[in-house]
């Protein structure tokens, strides 16, 4: 869905990957920390945990946002929840790398969360801008 | 499995054009069926086919590396490209995996 909204902007496919990185890791962030999930089992699994996942994406210039949010546990410590290699379950061989690996494919990261009432990710990133390249 | 491939010693995986938490669940599960009951020795991963990767990427191979290298065994790393490169280098793969190609 993401990526549909994205092609308006005509990225290149880094982008698109990049995009779509960063999401993928917010969403697993919500099925397996907010909602406790050992992994994602469709619909009715969800149903049984009432797991809800929004999802909401938009273009403003040639910035792509896109926001994720969960009605799960919530995130007791942002701060040590973003820190790399830091996860909270390293029974599940879990990296520790979704927060740094969002922060590190967009621009501009941000994580709202209550502790029991839900979480929300919004991240934005510039499409499109061709970037100098470095100088070796 | 066919993404799993033994030849003699080691076990070659190969990996998707999109590796999520969803692909892992499954290679995983190949994976260490084929260490455990094959006896394998070394994993390479072939990431030629690779596009796109979260850090559920990183996760398969240190777990497969923590397994492994109890007894001996190498992880491998061939074909990334740059962007597949530069995620698994911030990860910091390169300590534990060698990159052949």
């Amino acid at each position: 869905m993401a990526a549909a909204f994205l092609s308006e902007l005509n990225p290149k496919l880094e982008e698109i990957a990049d995009v779509k990185t960063a999401v993928s890791e917010a969403v697993i962030n919500a099925v397996i920390h907010g909602y406790g999930m050992e992994e994602w089992d469709g619909p009715t699994q969800a149903r049984r945990k009432s797991a809800w996942i929004h999802m909401e994406s938009g273009l403003s210039d040639n910035v792509f946002e896109v926001s994720i949010e969960d009605k799960g546990c919530g995130i007791p410590d942002i701060k040590t929840a973003m820190q790399p290699l830091y996860t909270s379950r390293p029974e599940l061989e879990r990296s520790g790398m979704g927060f740094s690996f969002m922060e590190e494919f967009m621009d501009e990261v941000k994580v709202e969360s209550t502790f029991g009432e839900g979480t929300m990710v919004q991240m934005k990133k510039k499409i499109g801008i061709v970037e100098q390249m470095e100088e070796e | 499995m066919k993404a799993c491939k033994k030849n003699g010693q080691y076990l070659m995986i190969q990996m998707p054009e999109e590796i999520d938490h969803h692909q892992t669940v499954q290679i995983r599960q190949a994976a260490d069926e084929s260490i455990l009951e094959d006896e394998v020795r070394d994993v390479i991963f072939d990431f030629g086919q690779t596009r796109m990767m979260d850090s559920s990427g990183i996760e398969i191979i240190m777990g497969r590396y923590r397994m492994i290298s109890a007894f001996g065994g190498q992880v491998y790393i061939m074909n990334a490209d740059t962007r597949i490169k530069k995620i698994l280098f911030s990860a910091g793969i390169q300590k534990i995996a060698e990159f052949i190609n």
